[in-house]
């Protein structure tokens, strides 16, 4: 006997360690439980967390764009509408009215980080035969890039650009058969035409954008698009990235531009993640509630056996109290060490995984987030399902008459 | 001498308030005198295990008081009987009740770890003394299960004078052991009784050893029948 230990403990230990079959089965199936809990929370986490960085490091989390053109119906004087079919005007790049003075006073809000204008439009780039439309957005590198981690999707060249210079995707690259120190002619409608030389070769991991989007400085943008002395948009980053939304209508409220934050742009991607949490919700609840009603079950299996040994100790002199513990204790004690094994299987699970599967090039798919709090809370968790599965046949036992238990 | 346990016109009912109410004990009057070592008999199903179970605080009588050394136990609560049961009584049962977890020496220490709520040095040399003077001091560590059921008896034994109880309650404790065991087992409490003033109240249905008690008591469906003394009790009460 462990001197340490009190009444309860030793009694709780000694049943639970007799009883090894039981034990060894409840254990392992906890364990399971809190291994599949473990593996699917850090899953989620990392994709998530991928997910979110991708997109955060890829895109503004902000965009200032002048509002919407809109066409106004007549109206007589009594109110009534009178071209009761309303166009929608076509919408020209129009530079963002009083551009400068919106880009100092969002740089002098203290919840944006970054603030940058940019210059944004559509262009055919031609090489040789190949020829491709493209978007070519015009900006400030120094800032810009604080926004955009280009230099972080580089794979060929390098992210500096001079005013003939310009960064594009791989495919766009593969498509026009095109290298770092290519020339391509870049053509648009209202500026003419230039050639540019291609600086780097960027990939960010989304066929569209490697097609589509090249970048060049502001300068040089503007003149492609005949834009001189203004801008299409102004970027920002902002201090808490889930706030962005409350930011953006607070700037759209008070300047006359359109704010757009990046969870608006992204909102099928967010009914993803609230779909994925919930029904990963739902099942680890599940699971969770499967483990309760396991250790139930073989708790209430044990006070059955031990009825007799129930009411020697009530005989000796314990109290229905110290017999409700003898049970609680088991309980959480099978919780705690089932979630010690079950961290260790989804550890092992989440490490071979990791291991096994990989891009076809063999890089892995994507850094697996695993957080030692998700082993501590698993571990709490555990603990405390195990001790609420222990009332029903806590409660049992202590309720048992002595006389009937010992005359079994 | 003082009385150390009076039942006053105990009475026990079986399904209280049912259609198949049944009075088990018909008004109990029994005086039993500190030191005493005493024989209860009675055919089958008479109620000498309900009369026990009353005694020892593991029920309570339909109505009648029950004294212990002069406190009516009928006045007082649950948590008050199981301290007094704790401390002051011991059991000893027919079948050998021993937690079959535990290794005799573990067995004899729980109702003072049940007392004292951490086990402690000297819980286990006191183990080690009983086991001794009980003739198992070799077989401490052994696990219940592995025992015969007269070995198992002897710890029995030992564990309901753990805590140095006023009375030791024994329901048949050789029924199930062959002639020679019983003897020992027998031989064992009776020793217990003189050296240390311990009261014994014991179902038995053998009468040779009741004939080696003080005293008999006849109990014939729920009333006392007969009550012989048989040898005078003039030893020196019990010592502390
Ligand atoms: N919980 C109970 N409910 C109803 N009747 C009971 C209950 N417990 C005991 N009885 C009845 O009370 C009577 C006395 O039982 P008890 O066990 O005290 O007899 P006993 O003298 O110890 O018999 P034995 O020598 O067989 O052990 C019996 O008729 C029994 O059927
Ligand atoms: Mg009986």
């Amino acid at each position: 006997m462990r001197r340490w230990l009190t009444f309860a403990w030793i009694a709780a230990l000694r049943f639970l360690s007799e009883g090894r079959m039981q034990t060894g089965f409840i254990l392992g199936g906890i364990a399971i439980g809190v291994g599949v809990i473990v593996f699917m929370s850090a899953m989620l986490t990392s994709v998530q967390t991928n997910f979110t960085n991708r997109v955060l490091t890829s895109q503004p989390q902000i965009q200032l764009k002048p509002p919407d053109e809109v066409a106004r119906p007549l109206r007589r004087h009594d109110g009534v509408v009178e071209a009761a079919i309303v166009q929608h005007p076509t919408q020209r790049i129009l530079s963002l009215d009083q551009w400068q003075t919106i880009l100092s006073s969002m740089r002098g809000r203290s919840d944006i980080v970054v603030a940058t204008p940019s210059v944004s439009g559509s262009a055919l780039a031609v090489r040789g035969d190949a020829s491709r439309s493209i978007g070519i957005l015009g900006m400030e590198p120094d800032d810009y890039f604080r926004i955009v981690r280009m230099p972080d999707y580089i794979i060929a060249g390098e992210p500096s650009l001079g005013t003939d210079d310009i960064l594009v995707g791989i495919d766009l690259a593969n498509d026009l058969g095109a290298t770092v120190g290519d020339k391509l002619n870049i053509t648009t409608g209202p500026g003419g035409s230039r050639i540019l030389t291609i600086r780097g070769i960027f990939d960010l991991g989304n066929r569209g954008a490697n097609e589509r989007n090249t970048y060049v400085q502001l300068r040089t943008a503007q003149s492609l698009l005949n834009l001189i002395g203004g801008v299409t948009e102004i970027d920002l980053t902002v201090v808490d990235v889930y706030a962005a939304e409350t930011v953006a209508q607070d700037i759209g409220a008070v300047l006359p531009v359109k704010a757009e934050s990046w969870i608006v742009t992204n909102a099928q991607f967010f009914t993803a993640i609230w779909a994925q949490t919930l029904s990963s919700l739902l099942i680890r609840s599940f699971v969770g509630l499967s483990v309760a009603f396991g250790i139930a079950a073989v708790l209430i299996v044990s006070v059955l056996q031990r009825s007799k040994d129930i009411g020697i100790l009530r005989a000796m002199g314990s109290s229905r109290g110290k017999i409700l513990r003898i049970f609680l204790i088991q309980g959480g004690v099978l919780g705690f060490l089932g979630s010690l094994l079950g961290s260790f299987m989804g550890g092992i699970a989440l490490f071979a995984w990791y291991r096994l599967a990989r891009q076809a090039n063999g890089a892995e798919l994507f850094p697996l987030v695993v957080e030692p709090s998700l082993f501590l809370f698993s571990a709490l968790l555990a603990t405390i399902t195990g001790v609420l599965a222990g009332m029903v046949p806590a409660l049992r036992a202590a309720r048992l008459d002595p006389v009937e238990a010992i005359r079994g | 001498m003082a009385d150390l346990l009076v039942l006053d016109g105990i009475r026990k009912s079986y399904n209280v308030g049912t259609p198949v109410e049944t009075e088990v004990l018909h008004g109990i009057d029994l005086v039993l005198k500190a030191g005493e070592f005493v024989a209860l008999m009675g055919p089958s199903g008479c109620g000498k295990s309900t009369l026990l179970n009353i005694v020892g605080l593991l029920d309570r009588p339909t109505s009648g008081h029950l004294f212990i050394a002069g406190e009516d136990t009928t006045l007082l609560a649950e948590a008050a009987l199981t301290r007094l049961r704790g401390h002051s009584i011991g059991f000893v049962f027919q079948y050998h009740h021993l937690i079959s977890a535990f290794t005799a020496r573990e067995n004899v220490i729980m109702p003072m770890l049940v007392d004292h709520g951490r086990p402690d040095a000297p819980m286990e040399r006191h183990a080690d003394e009983l086991l001794d003077q009980v003739g198992l001091g070799k077989w401490r560590d052994t696990r219940a299960m592995n025992m015969s059921g007269g070995q198992q008896q002897r710890v029995a034994i030992a564990r309901a004078l753990a805590m140095n109880p006023l009375l030791v309650l024994a329901d048949e404790p050789t029924g199930n052991l062959d002639t020679a065991s019983a003897q020992g087992v027998f031989e064992l409490m009776r020793r217990f009784n003189l050296q240390r003033g311990t009261t014994f109240l014991v179902v038995t249905h053998n009468h040779e050893l009741a004939a080696q008690c003080d005293r008999i008591i006849d109990l014939v469906d729920g009333r006392l029948t007969g009550d012989r003394r048989i040898r005078a009790i003039d030893r020196v009460s019990r010592p502390g």
